[in-house]
C-alpha cells in the first residue's frame, strides 16, 4: 500500500484552503483517530522508545542503554546476515517482479484471444495467502529426485540441473525470491496495464504515421506514459521486499542457519524466541528507517521524472 | 495498439499461451497431488491422478480445522471491513470538507501511517492487547485491522470525497439534514466506487493475513484460515497428499470470490491506488 507522487503533490498544493460548503463537526473523526492513535500511533512511538532500552518483555522493568542496541546489531552476524539478505531480496524482486509485470501487460494489452483469461490467470495467485503459496512452493521446491520440479527436470532430460532448492544455502534465497515474484508478479501486470489503457492510441497512430517502429514507440511514448505506474510499482514492490516475512517464515524459517533470515524474521525471533524485546525493536526501528527512506528518495525522483516526461 | 489479428499476433498468442502453462504448473502438481493416493505420489509423480481418490479431501477438512477456521476468518474479515468503511468514511468526510490547520494536520498524522511499517510497534502492540484481555479473541483481531488499515482507507476516502462536489451535501444540510443524514444518504451512495475498492483491497489483506493471527490467536481455537493452514501442514509435513488437499480446500474460498468478481476485484488493485 502506498501514496502516489501525484497524489503527494496535490495535496501539497492543496493545503489549507476554503472547499467551500458546512464545515462538518471534528467529531466524525474521532472514532477512526482514537483506534488509530491505539493500534498504530501509540505502538510505533513506544516501539521506537524501547530501541534504546534492555526490555526483556516481562513487565514494565526496562533501562536506558542509549545506542547499545545499534551496536549490538552491528556486531551480529544474523542480523547483519540478515540486513544483507533484506537488501538483496528487495532488489531481485523490484527488478524482476516489475520486468516479468511489465512484459506480461505489453503482452496481454494486444488483440490477442486469450488475454483476458490470461489476465485472470497471472493475477489469481496475488488474491491467494502467502502462506498457502509459500507451501505450494515448498513441495515444488522438494528436494527428493522424483517430486515436484525435480521430477521435471527428470522427465525433459535435464536431471543434471536437479538441486536441494530450499536446503541449499546459496540458493534457497532466489528459491524464496522466485515465489514472491511468482505471486506478485500479476499485480505488477495489472498496475502497468492500468497505465498502459491511459496512453491515447493516438500518439501511437501519428507515430506510425512518421514511420516510428515498435521500439521506438516503446521508448518515446508508452514508456515515459507509464511513469505514475512505475512509480506506485516500484513503491509496493520496494516496500513489501523490506518487510518480507510470511515466505520466510513458511518455507525456510530462515534458514538453512541464517541464510535465507531478514529483517523481519530476526526481529520476531528476537522479540518472541528470545525474549530481548528492546534489541528487537532496534532492529524494527531500522527496518522503519529503510522503508521511509526509500519511500522519499522513490517519491522525489519519480516525480521528477512524471513531471519532465 | 489494437489491430487486425496478424501472423504476428498468432506467434504473440502462442507464447503468452505457453507462459500462462508453464506458470500454472505448480498449480497443476499441487491439484494432481491432491487426488492421488500414497502409491501414485511415489511412482508417478507427475502424472493425472488415475483413478482419482478424493479420500485425502475429508481428511484435510477434519485434520486442519477448516470449517471453524473459515467462520473465524469470515467473522473477522467481515467485522474489520465494516468498520474500516464506517469509520474511515465519517472521518474522510471530515478531512475532505474541513480546510482548517486542525483538519490538515490530522490528514497527513493519518498519511504517516501509510508507510510506517508496523513492525514497529509490534511488541507494545502485543503487551497491549495483551493487557486489555484481548489476546485470542475476535475483537482483539477486528481492533488491530481497523486501527492498521484505516490510514490507507482514509486516505483513499478523503481523496475521492474531495472530488465530490460540495453543493449536494449543502443542499442537504440547508434543508435540514444533520451532518449524519448528509453523510448517510447524500455522501455514502455517491462513495460506492471507490468503497468497492476499500472493500476488496482490505478485504483481500484481512483475509489472508498471516503474521498478526499467528500471534494473538495461536492456540486460542479462534484461528483464521491461514494460521490453522501453518500448523496443519507443520505437523502433516510428510504426508503430501493431505497436505496438497488442505491447501487446496483452503485457497479454494477466495479462489472462487475471485473468479466470480475477477472485474471488481482487478479493478480495485490497479485503480485504489493511484489515489
Amino acid at each position: 500500500m502506498t501514496i502516489t507522487a501525484q497524489a503527494v503533490r496535490r495535496d501539497a498544493v492543496r493545503a489549507p484552503r476554503r472547499r467551500g460548503g458546512i464545515a462538518p463537526p471534528w467529531l466524525f473523526a474521532v472514532p477512526a483517530l482514537a483506534v488509530y492513535a491505539l493500534v498504530v500511533l501509540y505502538p510505533a512511538l513506544s516501539g521506537a522508545g524501547s530501541a534504546f532500552t534492555d526490555w526483556s518483555g516481562v513487565g514494565e522493568q526496562r533501562s536506558f542503554v542509549g545506542l547499545d542496541n545499534f551496536q549490538q546489531l552491528f556486531h551480529d552476524d544474523q542480523a547483519l546476515g540478515a540486513l544483507r539478505n533484506t537488501l538483496l531480496l528487495t532488489v531481485a524482486i523490484v527488478v524482476i517482479q516489475n520486468g516479468i509485470g511489465l512484459l506480461l501487460a505489453l503482452g496481454v494489452h494486444t488483440n490477442i484471444k486469450s488475454r483476458m483469461t490470461l489476465r485472470v490467470i497471472f493475477f489469481a495467485p496475488v488474491v491467494v495467502s502467502p502462506v498457502m503459496v509459500s507451501f505450494l512452493w515448498k513441495y515444488v521446491y522438494n528436494p527428493a529426485p522424483d517430486a515436484g520440479l525435480n521430477a521435471v527436470l527428470g522427465a525433459i532430460g535435464l536431471g543434471g540441473l536437479r538441486q536441494d532448492w530450499l536446503g541449499n544455502p546459496s540458493l534457497a534465497i532466489w528459491s524464496v525470491a522466485f515465489t514472491v515474484i511468482w505471486q506478485c508478479a500479476g499485480y505488477s501486470m495489472v498496475i502497468f496495464l492500468a497505465g498502459l489503457e491511459g496512453v491515447p492510441a493516438e500518439l501511437h497512430e501519428s507515430a506510425m504515421v512518421d514511420g516510428a517502429g515498435t521500439v521506438a514507440r516503446f521508448r518515446h511514448i508508452t514508456w515515459p506514459l507509464l511513469a505514475p505506474a512505475l512509480t506506485i510499482n516500484l513503491m509496493l514492490s520496494t516496500v513489501g521486499g523490506l518487510t518480507l516475512f510470511t515466505q520466510i517464515i513458511a518455507m525456510t524459517n530462515g534458514g538453512p542457519g541464517y541464510a535465507t533470515d531478514t529483517l523481519s524474521t530476526v526481529l520476531y525471533k528476537q522479540a518472541f524466541v528470545y525474549g530481548k524485546f528492546g534489541y528487537s525493536t532496534a532492529v524494527a526501528l531500522v527496518l522503519a528507517i529503510f522503508v521511509a527512506a526509500v519511500s522519499f528518495i522513490q517519491i522525489g525522483y519519480l516525480r521528477s521524472r512524471e513531471t519532465a516526461a | 495498439m489494437r489491430t487486425g489479428y496478424r501472423p504476428r499476433t498468432l506467434v504473440l498468442e502462442l507464447v503468452m499461451v505457453a507462459a500462462a502453462v508453464a506458470f500454472l504448473f505448480p498449480v497443476y502438481a499441487l491439484v494432481t497431488l491432491a487426488f492421488k493416493d500414497p502409491s501414485q505420489i511415489a511412482n508417478r509423480p507427475l502424472s493425472l491422478p488415475n483413478p482419482p481418490s478424493t479420500g485425502s479431501f475429508g481428511a484435510a477438512w477434519r485434520s486442519a480445522s477448516l470449517g471453524s477456521a473459515l467462520l473465524n476468518s469470515t467473522l473477522i474479515t467481515v467485522s474489520s471491513v465494516v468498520l474500516l468503511i464506517v469509520l474511515g468514511s465519517l472521518a474522510a468526510y471530515f478531512l475532505a470538507r474541513t480546510a482548517t490547520r486542525l483538519s490538515y494536520t490530522l490528514y497527513i498524522l493519518f498519511l504517516v501511517g501509510i508507510i510506517l511499517p508496523f513492525q514497529l510497534g509490534m511488541i507494545p502492540l502485543y503487551q497491549l492487547v495483551n493487557n486489555l484481555g484481548l489476546l485470542g479473541t475476535y475483537q482483539g483481531m477486528i481492533l488491530f485491522y481497523t486501527g492498521i488499515q484505516l490510514p490507507f482507507t482514509v486516505f483513499l476516502y478523503t481523496g475521492f470525497i474531495r472530488s465530490l462536489p460540495a453543493d449536494y451535501t449543502n443542499a442537504a444540510l440547508i434543508d435540514g439534514a444533520s451532518h449524519l443524514q448528509a453523510v448517510g444518504y447524500v455522501i455514502f451512495p455517491l462513495l460506492r466506487p471507490i468503497t468497492g475498492t476499500v472493500l476488496i483491497l482490505n478485504a483481500v489483506h484481512v483475509w489472508n493475513d498471516f503474521f498478526t493471527p499467528l500471534l494473538y490467536l495461536g492456540g486460542s481455537g479462534r484461528e483464521t484460515v491461514p494460521v490453522r493452514v501453518f500448523a496443519f501442514v507443520n505437523e502433516y509435513t510428510s504426508d503430501y497428499g493431505l497436505v496438497a488437499a488442505g491447501l487446496v480446500l483452503a485457497a479454494l474460498p477466495i479462489l472462487v470470490v475471485f473468479l466470480l468478481l475477477q472485474r471488481y476485484v482487478i479493478r480495485g488493485f490497479s485503480s485504489g491506488l493511484k489515489g
